[in-house]
């Protein structure tokens, strides 16, 4: 689609401001990995790589990392079957309610977290439930469902239904065509909606403050160290570690989905 | 909504129905307002002698309680692990030892402005002085104090003490300020932090019971309404004057480290840890006096491991761990044998911390306490903590 | 929807034929079947919890023992709607909730046009990995980053100083705040809108230009209307997760910045007091089944 040539300077230029915007802080908390001090001021008073070996051989950073990676591919494991469930029930279906349902489905993320958190923590210690790593990952599964339906339902609705149709028709009985059609079609948004659901998990501090007992993950840790105050520089390292290691599953996925997983829509349905 | 729907969703409230009603009917409330009131745990015999260690012990603390100096020397002579939960506030503690610890937790170190909340719900019980040999060395004060010790049974054993001091950045107030009025005065708008927490007006109540004394406010944890009312209105006029108001040691730190204030209410850490990294401070007590806490260490109701806990009460009760952990936090032990080892370690530190002081200094020191709507004269019209509450969350604005 | 074709072969196997007859004769069985599990999950886990949450705002607690009192009453309700410091609160959640949103949509639109139009395949795979990425550092980190930079001494001041400019003391202010919440959500709010802008095929831009429409024109009247369901979606994102934040106003927020998630977080913490607590949590509820009711009519759900 043709550009002029001030308008296309102008959306390059506010394009490259907002990255920039988004990722100065990030850059900020890479720069103080290497903070001397553990007090956070500016300007930074020293360089060193101390911090590197110290987050290293600290053991709480690393149950706090392996509780986190557990809680997330648990909880993303339970959202993947249930939430695609629920895209392919409300997909091409409708029956008197369906509106509700699928508002219902949207509560998780759209109601505060902190509301979710003492509604399960009340409900847990009504029900005599311990706060355990089941009860973080009860927690995370609701709004990680919700977030592999909206992917998956939204992919059910751009793929085409002659497909399935003419699949059937050549004999293809139910299985089957879920095995070799429906699947591969909806496999990109399956992945997305997994990353994005394991992402949200991996990062979650509300509810599972009050969803977990004397478990810390990592966002809790991170919390508990800035209020420490003295291994602040830790915080930095680990987020840092967190953020090189996810670069390429981030541009993988994107290249799956979102960044072109289906070509600019030729003409309008 | 189609039947299959309906009928789910009516198996489901159904069953969040019976849920609730089986459960609720397990938990009554306690039969409110008599004069003398009985902690659910009074009954509750203590041991009477310490078992073999069950080899780990679950703590919620304030950061820098259980530090290795002290801690590895216990987990090598008990075997008992030490695990720790650092709370960032006293409420923090109590939210975190509902339940009676949830058998998460053995052990809190809680403040006065928590241990008769926790008291009172039941989630400590009674602890066995006799067991801790260096109880009898403890300041008369401490032993039996009202935060901790209800009808002569005592709900935990004190640990150490300090005061909410007056911390001010030199360069500002070359002349160190000798009232509180200065957090209340409009010249220092935008400069001033105090702690974000109810309790703090208690400190107010404390700054009239001097400057007004026609209010004739003698506790400033036991007000009535006409007091109440007048410590909440100064701290209302005081809001356009705070930057922030800290909820962590480590806010008030960065806010004086980084300029953004320059006089606010602290307790010692902040100090200690401030002039450590070279920021101009100082610390006082005004002339009206201070407010002060006091940290118990408490045992939880379904403690998993009260043998460790015992042995940790033990061990944390010597005059050299009262000593090394006064040192570290910066505050003032408990027991009077430690002054001794303070000098040895620190020569001057035991006058600096008030570790010697005869229990007349206390008199001007109003410790912590949970406000309960009984007043010492027997009324029950004193302003109950709840109300503190909801009027501090007024005051923040 | 009838998809047997009639006379098809039938298939082997024994057991399984009557399900599939089952699933023909009665085709909304399948949809109930596979709504089942996730339902279950639903109403018995987190609708059960909402419900108690609920009933709990209507008990009280005892001032004493701080245990909750099971008597009917709604005065909870009463000092929510009566105390005028509550209504300020919930006026500034809401409000700034509502601008943070403004900011987002009047950041991201452009750049997601720019993904979703302009830049070429290669560069557009890049920045959505690009605005991907910040929500793998963690939102602590993130915020606490900004205390840096906002703060009396920080990144903005000595920036500012360094070419003459006053110090701008945003630190521990609304203003503050809403920084930082832009910042946050901002991730959230580009990828749906980039998601909305990239299904408008191109051939309706081009016959808009052919049928004589000047650019801004097919932005207004074809381009707006079409991604307005995903900034919808989006919107939904940042107004909600602003409406119930709590961890930002106490880092990066000073006096006279409560918001109705701090108030909720001490009532539960401090004061024992869940009742009022879950008094205060019906209002972010109400506002946002308000909200989600009018971004259905918009067709936002569609593009979440």
């Amino acid at each position: 689609m043709s550009i002029g040539f001030w308008s296309g300077l102008a959306l390059r230029a506010w394009a490259v401001l907002v990255l920039l915007f988004l990722f100065i802080p990030i850059l900020l908390i890479f720069f103080y990995a290497f903070n001397t001090s553990n007090i956070e001021s500016w300007p930074i008073p020293g360089l060193t790589t101390k911090w590197f070996v110290s987050t290293w051989n600290d053991p709480d950073v690393r149950t706090a990392l392996l509780l986190s990676v557990q809680a997330g591919l648990a909880a993303t494991a339970i959202a993947l079957v249930l939430g695609s469930c629920a895209a392919f029930a409300i997909n091409r279906t409708s029956f008197f309610g369906r509106d509700a349902v699928s508002l219902l489905f949207v509560l998780p993320l759209a109601l505060p977290g902190i509301i979710t958190g003492i509604a399960l923590n009340a409900f847990f210690s009504f029900g005599g439930v311990t706060l355990s790593l089941w009860t973080i990952i009860v927690g995370h599964a609701t709004f990680c469902m919700v977030v592999v339906y909206n992917n998956v339902l939204a992919r059910l609705r751009r793929t085409q239904g002659s497909l399935i149709e003419a699949a059937m028709d050549l004999g293809a009985n139910g299985f089957q065509v879920f095995r070799d059609v429906t699947l591969p079609l909806i496999s990109t948004a399956v992945v997305a909606g997994a990353m994005l659901a394991f992402a949200l998990s991996f990062d979650e501090v509300i509810v599972t403050t009050f969803t977990a007992g004397a478990q810390s993950t990592l966002p809790i840790w991170i919390f508990g160290q800035i209020r420490h105050g003295i291994l602040l520089p830790e915080v930095n390292v680990v987020v840092s570690f967190v953020i090189l290691v996810t670069i390429i599953p981030v541009v993988i996925a994107a290249r799956l989905t979102g960044g072109g997983g289906t070509a600019r829509v030729p003409a309008a349905r | 909504m189609g039947v299959r729907q309906a009928g789910w969703i009516r198996l489901g409230c159904s069953a969040a129905a019976a849920v609730i009603t089986a459960t609720a009917c397990g938990s009554t409330a306690a039969p409110a307002g008599p004069t003398l009131l009985v902690p659910p745990t009074a009954k509750l015999a203590p041991q009477t002698s310490i078992g073999a260690g069950e080899g780990q012990l679950n703590l919620v603390l304030w950061d820098g309680y259980a530090d290795k100096t002290w801690v590895d020397p216990f987990t090598a002579a008990t075997g008992c692990k030490v695990n720790q939960h650092p709370a960032g506030s006293s409420d923090e503690m109590v939210s975190l030892m509902k339940d009676g610890g949830g058998g998460n937790w053995d052990m809190v170190s809680a403040s006065g402005n928590a241990t008769l909340r926790l008291i009172y719900s039941g989630d400590v019980k009674p602890m066995n002085t006799a067991l801790i040999p260096d109880f009898t060395n403890f300041q008369t004060l401490f032993q039996s104090p009202a935060w901790n010790t209800i009808s002569g049974i005592h709900y935990g054993i004190s640990l150490q003490w300090g005061p909410n001091t007056l911390l001010y950045n030199t360069k500002k107030f070359v002349n160190p300020p000798t009232s509180w009025g200065v957090i209340y005065d409009p010249a220092n708008k935008g400069l001033v932090t105090v702690p974000d927490d109810p309790t703090f007006i208690a400190d107010a109540a404390n700054y009239l019971s001097k400057t007004k004394p026609s209010l004739r406010i003698t506790d400033p944890y036991e007000l009535t309404q006409p007091q109440f009312d007048a410590a909440v209105a100064l701290l209302k006029s005081q809001q356009p004057l705070i930057k922030k108001y800290w909820t962590l040691p480590t806010d008030e730190i960065s806010l004086f480290q980084n300029g953004d204030v320059v006089v606010g209410a602290a307790w010692p850490y902040q100090t200690i840890q401030l002039q450590l990294a070279g920021a101009p401070v100082a610390d006082t007590i005004p002339t009206e006096g201070a407010t002060g806490w006091a940290d118990t260490w408490m045992l939880a109701t379904k403690a998993t491991h009260p043998n460790c806990a015992y042995l940790w009460t033990k061990w944390v009760s010597t005059p050299a761990v009262q000593a090394m952990q006064a040192l570290s936090f910066g505050e003032t032990p408990v027991n009077t044998k430690a002054c001794a080892e303070m000098e040895t370690r620190s020569p001057g530190s035991c006058k600096q911390y008030h570790a010697d002081v005869p229990g007349s200094y206390f008199d001007n020191l109003k410790f912590w306490k949970t406000a309960i709507a009984q007043c010492p004269n027997g009324n029950t019209n004193c302003v109950p903590y709840d109300q503190w509450v909801s009027a501090w969350t007024t005051i923040k604005g | 929807m009838s998809t047997e074709a009639v006379g098809r072969p039938r298939p082997k196997g024994g057991g399984a034929v009557p399900f599939r007859a089952l699933l023909w004769r009665f085709p909304w069985l399948r949809p109930v079947l596979l709504l089942t599990p996730p339902m279950a999950w639903f109403v018995l886990v987190y609708l059960a919890s909402l419900v108690l949450l609920l009933i709990t705002a209507f008990w009280s607690i005892d001032p004493f023992t701080t245990q909750i009192v099971q008597v009917w009453s709604t005065n909870n309700f009463h000092t929510i709607l009566s105390d005028p410091t509550y209504r300020i609160i919930i006026g500034r959640t809401a409000g700034l909730a509502a601008l943070v949103t403004i900011t987002d949509i009047v950041l991201s639109f452009p750049l997601a046009y720019y993904m979703a139009k302009v830049a070429s395949r290669r560069v557009q795979n890049l920045l959505f990995a690009a605005v991907l990425l910040p929500l793998w550092a963690s939102y602590l980190a993130r915020v606490y980053a900004w205390i840096l930079i906002l703060n009396h001494t920080g990144v903005l001041n000595w920036s500012l100083q360094s070419i003459g400019l006053p110090a701008a003391n945003i630190g521990y202010t609304n203003t503050a705040m809403w920084l930082v919440f832009s910042y946050i959500w901002l991730p959230f709010m580009i990828i749906p809108t980039y998601a909305a802008l990239e299904r408008v095929p191109d051939s309706l831009l081009e016959a808009a230009a052919d049928l004589g429409a000047r650019r801004w024109r097919t932005t207004l009247d074809v381009v707006l209307p079409l991604a307005l369901p995903g900034v919808v979606a989006g919107s939904i994102f940042t107004f909600s997760l602003t409406l119930g934040d709590y961890i930002t106003p106490i880092l990066v927020g000073g006096a006279g910045s409560q918001f109705i998630g701090n108030v909720v977080y001490s009532n539960v913490g401090i004061a024992n007091n869940i009742p009022f607590a879950a008094a205060l949590a019906t209002v972010p509820v109400v506002i946002m089944a308000v909200y989600l009711l009018a971004a259905q009519r918009l067709g936002a759900f569609e593009a979440l």
